[in-house]
């Protein structure tokens, strides 16, 4: 793929070099159209049950909602620079091609985003919101019709149109250099995160928190972190409704590559992917749009391999249920894939029941004595695009901190 | 190593690709047979991956239906035996199903090529293997005298071209347009000026993506082409038949047919222009 050779070039030249000043526009246009810094903040009530110091990054407060907009702007701003005239996108819960949408209509270039059906259908506003910022959006009907699909399908436009095209990748994924500048664009998460909880607490935090789905949020969120080796660093994983492959129907009901994959090769990075003996990459699956993907970045892979990252994981209800604690406790009503990340902590607490197999892998009190006294959770977006999913699915289990939802469902 | 040069040797090569197990076994086996009576000179058989990246809808229904129908690497193998066919074979897939054969992780991704190549597999194009990553690879082909064949976009350039040129062997895959595989009614400009920029390599040139036709083989071979490389059209004729529920002989005369087309469209372009002595 030479449009690779080219984005290598670019990526050194701007991104890392300051080429034509692209950094100091990407960090003006960061604040001023993004919203950043956004705020790391103590949350009192979770601090409290948890009798640990719970800070949240607040990436729910970024413009779009999510942390998906620094990558976003940074890329579509790249492909100015590279003198592209049209940007295509690939997104899964919807925010990754909402967040491409704005960068797009607000540095004038064309947008095109490929969304799996399934996506297509449970996170409908981001679809409205794409559309509104003008980006066409094209359903991708093969497979179960998830990120997976929507990636393999942006390849294929790519591959016909890279003389005028930038892919504008939605997370650490893919060939190089995307893994690497996907990182640096979403560094700014545990830049700003590490100098605030200095000012806040002096010190630094023992543990840090991210879900995982491809790992931008993760990798955004450990970046600034990883020399200081006192701080333990959770990926936390989807576990969607079960750790074992259904055999039969070629679907692993979960999207939790790092703790049930095994390495293989898919979209252009060596990575761990869920598959099966053959090497055929399986469906995943997550209640969480986001999450629901059968690879993982490879760095982020290699980091749990070499021990510096733990992944773990939850499965669907406790992420439900997350969602509606931090609802209901904080005032901030997460996306169904930050739930994941705030999940655990209930699950190293001790509180949501029994450990399930290959979670933390550790006796409960040994991972609790990991997480320490000061824990920040990066929550990596707002839940108003999960509304209609979480109201469904409360609906359908029994989610003790979740209130009636009949009378939402009546109307759906 | 030299079944595949050879089949280029004596005028333009016709190669044609289908996905193994198309729309089920034993009808793929008599299809790729009418290939081999309609003049084929190499065959690609595709090992269906569920991910084809680089194909385009007709290609990747053809994968699906062969998935669906039990297509495994080990069937495929037994497919490859079963078909004894007069042809060099070259298997078309993707890395992932390479990379994870076999149990012993060590062996990566030698047991495949070992296995591929008892079974009378000559070739392998692997479109989402960079020349950058492929030295395992090559280095298995050559344990087991096979050849590692690669795509050349018309927008490879520079260092990246080098690194293919010093790896490939059997032919060097020209593509004829940006894009994915898909049946066209023209050939594309591009072509031209993309066998001028490989003129001074010593391995020969197939064009493939959107040749549908023995005028446009006949085109592409004008243009200097060595061979040419035909999938989606063939695969048409493969799903026409399977959803007008035909029985397999009658696609498989319908594909001997359009082979002959292909072959005969091929000689007779490259009788329009002489083409010039390879050294
Ligand atoms: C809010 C939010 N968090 C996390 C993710 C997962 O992606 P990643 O793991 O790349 O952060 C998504 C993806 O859409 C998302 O919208």
């Amino acid at each position: 793929m030479p449009a690779i050779e080219e984005l290598t070039d670019a990526y050194e030249r701007y991104v890392l070099d300051n080429e034509d000043g692209f950094v100091d526009e990407f960090r003006d246009r960061l604040r001023d159209f993004g919203g950043r810094p956004t705020p790391l903040q103590r949350a009192e009530r979770l601090s409290e049950r948890y009798d640990t110091e719970v800070y949240l990054k607040r990436e729910d407060l970024l413009h779009g909602g999510a942390h998906k907009l620094n990558n976003a702007l940074g890329q579509v701003l790249l492909a100015k620079y590279m003198g592209k005239e049209r940007v295509v996108a690939e997104t899964g819960a919807g925010q990754h091609g909402t967040a491409t949408a704005m960068a797009a209509a607000h540095l004038d270039m064309p947008c095109e985003v490929y969304m799996g059906e399934t996506d297509i259908n449970r996170q409908r506003p981001n679809v409205f919101r794409m559309r509104l910022n003008g980006a066409d959006v094209t359903p991708v009907t093969a497979g179960r019709g998830t990120l997976k699909e929507a990636i393999n399908e942006t390849m294929r436009d790519w591959a016909t149109t890279v003389e005028t095209t930038h892919y504008v990748l939605g997370s650490v994924v893919g060939p190089h250099p995307f893994p690497a500048m996907v990182r640096d664009f979403q560094a700014v998460i545990s830049e700003e995160a590490r100098r605030q909880i200095r000012e806040q607490t002096d010190g630094l935090p023992d543990s840090v928190l991210a879900c995982a789905g491809g790992g931008s949020n993760t990798m955004g969120a450990f970046a600034a972190f990883l020399d200081d080796e006192d701080v333990s660093l959770h990926a936390v994983e989807a576990g969607g409704s079960s750790l074992t492959v259904d055999e039969e129907r070629g679907v692993a009901p979960n999207s939790a590559s790092l703790s049930t994959g095994g390495e293989g090769v898919l979209h252009g990075a060596r990575t761990r992917l869920l598959q099966d003996d053959d090497g055929q990459i399986l469906e995943s699956h997550s209640v969480s749009a986001g999450l629901d993907y059968a690879g993982v970045g490879p760095e982020l892979a290699h980091l749990v391999e070499s021990g510096r990252v733990r992944a773990v994981n939850v499965d669907d209800d406790a992420a439900l249920a997350a969602f509606h604690r931090l609802s209901n406790m904080e005032g901030i009503i997460p996306a169904l894939e930050s739930a994941h990340a705030l999940a655990y902590l209930e699950r190293v607490a001790g509180l949501d029941g029994p450990a399930t197999e290959g979670s933390s892998g550790k006796p409960r009190d040994e991972a609790h004595d990991d997480l320490g006294d000061t824990v920040i959770v990066n929550v990596s977006g707002r839940g108003d695009k999960d509304l209609e999913t979480v109201i469904e699915e409360t609906d359908r289990r029994e989610i003790e901190e979740a209130p009636e939802m009949d009378v939402f469902t009546e109307g759906l | 190593m030299d079944a595949i040069e050879s089949a280029f040797a004596d005028g333009p090569a016709f190669v044609p690709y289908l996905a193994a197990g198309d729309p089920d076994y034993d009808a793929s086996l008599e299809y790729v047979k009418a290939l081999a009576r309609g003049g084929a000179d190499v065959i690609e058989l595709g090992l269906p991956f569920s991910e084809p990246v680089a194909e385009g809808p007709t290609i990747q229904a053809a994968v699906n239906r062969s998935l669906d129908a039990g297509m495994t690497p080990d069937r495929f193998f037994a497919f490859v035996e079963e078909l004894d066919v007069d042809v060099p074979l070259v298997c078309m897939t993707y890395y992932n199903l390479i990379y994870r054969y076999g149990d012993d992780d060590a062996e990566r991704p030698r047991a495949f090529v070992e296995r591929a190549a008892k079974a009378g597999i000559e070739g392998f194009v692997v479109p989402d293997l960079p020349a950058e990553e492929a030295d395992p690879l090559r280095e298995a082909c050559d344990e087991f005298d096979c050849d590692l064949v690669f795509i050349v976009a018309p927008t490879t350039q520079g260092e990246r071209l080098d690194r293919i040129m010093s790896r490939v062997s059997g032919y060097v895959y020209v593509q004829a347009r940006l894009g994915v595989t898909g049946a066209k009614a023209n050939v594309s400009e591009q072509t031209g000026q993309s066998l001028d920029r490989l003129a001074e390599w010593d391995v020969p040139k197939a064009v493939g993506f959107g040749i549908s036709s023995g005028e446009q083989a006949g085109e592409v071979v004008a243009a200097g082409a060595d061979g040419v490389i035909v999938g989606s059209a063939l695969v048409d004729i493969v799903a026409e038949g399977h959803e007008a529920d035909e029985d397999a002989a009658t696609v498989a005369d319908r594909l001997e047919a359009k082979a002959r087309e292909l072959k005969d469209g091929a000689v007779a372009g490259a009788q329009r222009t002489p083409r010039p002595e390879r050294t």
